[in-house]
């Protein structure tokens, strides 16, 4: 069925949403994360009254600043796309994301943007406490609209508290709760915070060890060293903690992107987990070796996904051609009751369109009953529903490496910024400057995994992506695709020279927000 | 009372006078914003981002008909 799709179409789609996307996440953990750092140096000044704590919170509010003005709606680009390029994917969960995206924009409108404009102009005009509050009411707004985004994307993941309407082609939410606090968007909430808060909290250390290499303002350098370094620490150990919940979640409800981030092309009992590894360029499910080389902790993968170190993790093959002794459906299987799930459906709508009622009833009872595999019903081959396996495997090896590097990095800062023996230490200090553009690698890989690793998948077994994408001409695809490049390319260099050029006037030179 | 409002208006609108009136670098961000907002509201939108069912549908009984078309049949334009 997805042979006769123009899969240029759906590649320039995917590779404008990923454009922007990829884009639209150089801006936000900035500003989830410096909100909470500005949070507490202000909380600092406030409780202990001096004005040293005030500099240090008003330097680091203006890179804030620059980064909030330039990173702002930049995500309604998306927004855009939807509509656009991705209309029946919209129109399908459209009841599903409108609560979720309605809150959001009341939320990011009235906290953030209320808020914000006491926090840089209410200083010495609003009282220190009425300034601290709405200062942390920027970081708990700004924070809270994340929270309804990544809501909708972890309902794509797991579809949960909805049910699908075949009369209007739309999926209606049976309990807001469920989608709320489904176990994919609280982890996926917790996750994807953390991991900004790790970014802005190397975004703050880069900075103040530069100005220690330079040996300039020193006590601001200091002192925003071992805020940044204790806020990164806890936050990098909640990210691996929540990382562990996030591969269970994975192993439970979207094995084959499990089998994709760890190449598990054969399925095991006691199943390793790689921590170095090269896949050959030839690796397919049906070879028995599939890496070049690779370094494994015996069983861990059965521990982490299943909690228990013995279990059997489902590889691509056991997914494909299916596992009947591990109780596994072939995909060629779930393709054959998708099938009738989408003839039933087209019945359904013919017999509605002649008012036959009593055929579109026995229609709509065969597919209730094949509904839960509808998606697989447009795959031509088993082999469809495997994703790019090197490059899930690959960006989950980068973002789990630096991610154990950084809780390293923050320990290590935080020890000798204790000692106060930092500045003797340049090649940390060069290492802690180099080290932000690698929290933004370890983000970006992350999501890389979340989201190539789930492909064909837009809405997980209900929608593949070459289906949600809208029938348009893919030469406006790709025009749009090169003006976002220009346009998203140049604000990131307007952000990065007015940053530059903020950071080396240092806290009393460069300008006033 | 109604002293009392007009006076926290005043603050209010003080607070955002002055802190623009002050901005130096905020200038520049604002020209940003508003030279972003312009491309992605005025040109982007209607131009090159129109809401497909929107615009090629009328009500939403025909949008449902033809997503359930392109459902059932995904290669139909």
């Amino acid at each position: 069925m997805l042979g006769t799709i123009d899969l240029s179409l759906v590649d320039w789609s995917r590779a404008q949403f990923a454009l922007t996307a990829i884009y639209h996440w150089f801006f936000v953990p900035l500003t989830l994360g410096l909100s909470f750092l500005i949070a507490i140096m202000e909380t600092i000044y406030v409780r202990t009254g001096n004005e040293e704590w005030k500099r240090i919170t008003k330097f680091w509010m203006k890179l804030f600043g620059i980064n909030f003005a330039i990173g702002i709606a930049t995500g309604i680009i998306l927004e855009f796309e939807f509509g656009t390029n991705w209309s029946n994917y919209s129109w399908m969960v459209g009841d599903i994301f409108g609560a979720p995206l309605a809150i959001e924009g009341i939320f990011a409108f009235f906290l953030e943007s209320t808020f914000i404009a006491v926090m840089f102009f209410g200083w010495n005009k609003v009282s220190k406490k009425f300034h601290l509050t709405s200062t942390w009411l920027v970081a708990f707004g700004s924070n809270l609209s994340a929270l309804w985004i990544l809501v909708a994307n972890a309902w794509m993941q797991y579809p949960v508290g909805m049910h699908f309407n075949p009369g209007t082609a739309r999926s209606e939410m049976l309990n807001f709760w469920d989608v709320l606090f489904s176990p994919f968007a609280v982890n996926k909430f917790l996750h994807t915070v953390t991991s900004a808060y790790v970014v802005a909290a190397l975004f703050v250390l880069g900075i103040s060890a530069w100005y220690l290499y330079k040996k300039r303002e020193l006590l601001l350098a200091k002192r925003s060293i071992i805020v940044a370094a204790v806020f990164g620490l806890i936050s990098a150990l909640f990210l691996a903690m929540t990382g562990d919940g996030s591969a269970y979640l994975v192993a439970q409800k979207q094995p084959m992107k499990l089998a994709a981030m760890e190449g598990l092309y054969h399925g095991k009992k006691g199943a390793d987990l790689v921590v170095f590894g090269v896949l050959k360029n030839d690796a397919h499910k049906d070879s028995l070796d599939n890496f070049t080389f690779n370094l494994g902790i015996p069983k861990l993968l059965s521990a982490l996904g299943y909690k228990n170190s013995n279990a059997f993790v489902p590889g691509i093959k056991d997914l494909v051609d299916g596992n009947p002794k591990e109780n596994i459906m072939s995909a060629g299987a779930k393709i054959e009751k998708g099938r009738v799930a989408l003839a039933a459906l087209a019945s359904f709508k013919e017999f509605k369109k002649l008012k036959n009622q009593t055929k579109a009833d026995s229609a709509l009872g065969v597919f209730n009953a094949n509904s839960t595999y509808m998606g697989y019903g447009y795959f031509d081959t088993p082999e469809s529903i495997i994703p790019n396996v090197p490059l899930t495997f690959y960006s989950f090896r980068i973002m789990i490496l630096l991610g154990g590097f950084f809780i390293f990095l923050f320990m290590l800062v935080l020890y000798f910024a204790m000692k106060n023996k930092l500045e003797s230490k340049k090649l940390l200090l060069f290492i802690t400057m180099l080290s932000f553009p690698l929290g933004y690698l370890a983000s970006e890989t992350g999501w890389i995994v979340a989201e190539v690793g789930r492909q064909p998948w837009a809405i997980q077994d209900l929608l593949p992506t070459a289906v949600a994408t809208t029938h348009i001409g893919t030469s406006s695809v790709i025009t749009t695709f090169v003006i976002f490049a220009v346009l998203f390319t140049a604000l990131l260099i307007a952000e990065i020279k007015i940053m530059i050029s903020q950071i080396k006037s240092g806290p009393e030179g460069g300008d006033h927000v | 009372m109604i002293r009392g409002i007009k006076k926290g208006f005043t603050k209010v609108f003080m607070l955002y006078y002055d802190g623009f009136r002050t901005m130096t670098i905020g200038k520049k961000l604002w020209t940003i914003i508003l030279i972003k907002l312009f491309i992605m509201f005025i040109i982007l939108k209607i131009f090159f981002f129109p809401n497909f069912l929107k615009t090629k549908f009328s009500s939403d009984a025909e949008r449902s008909d033809y997503v359930l078309e392109q459902l059932t049949q995904p290669n139909t334009n």
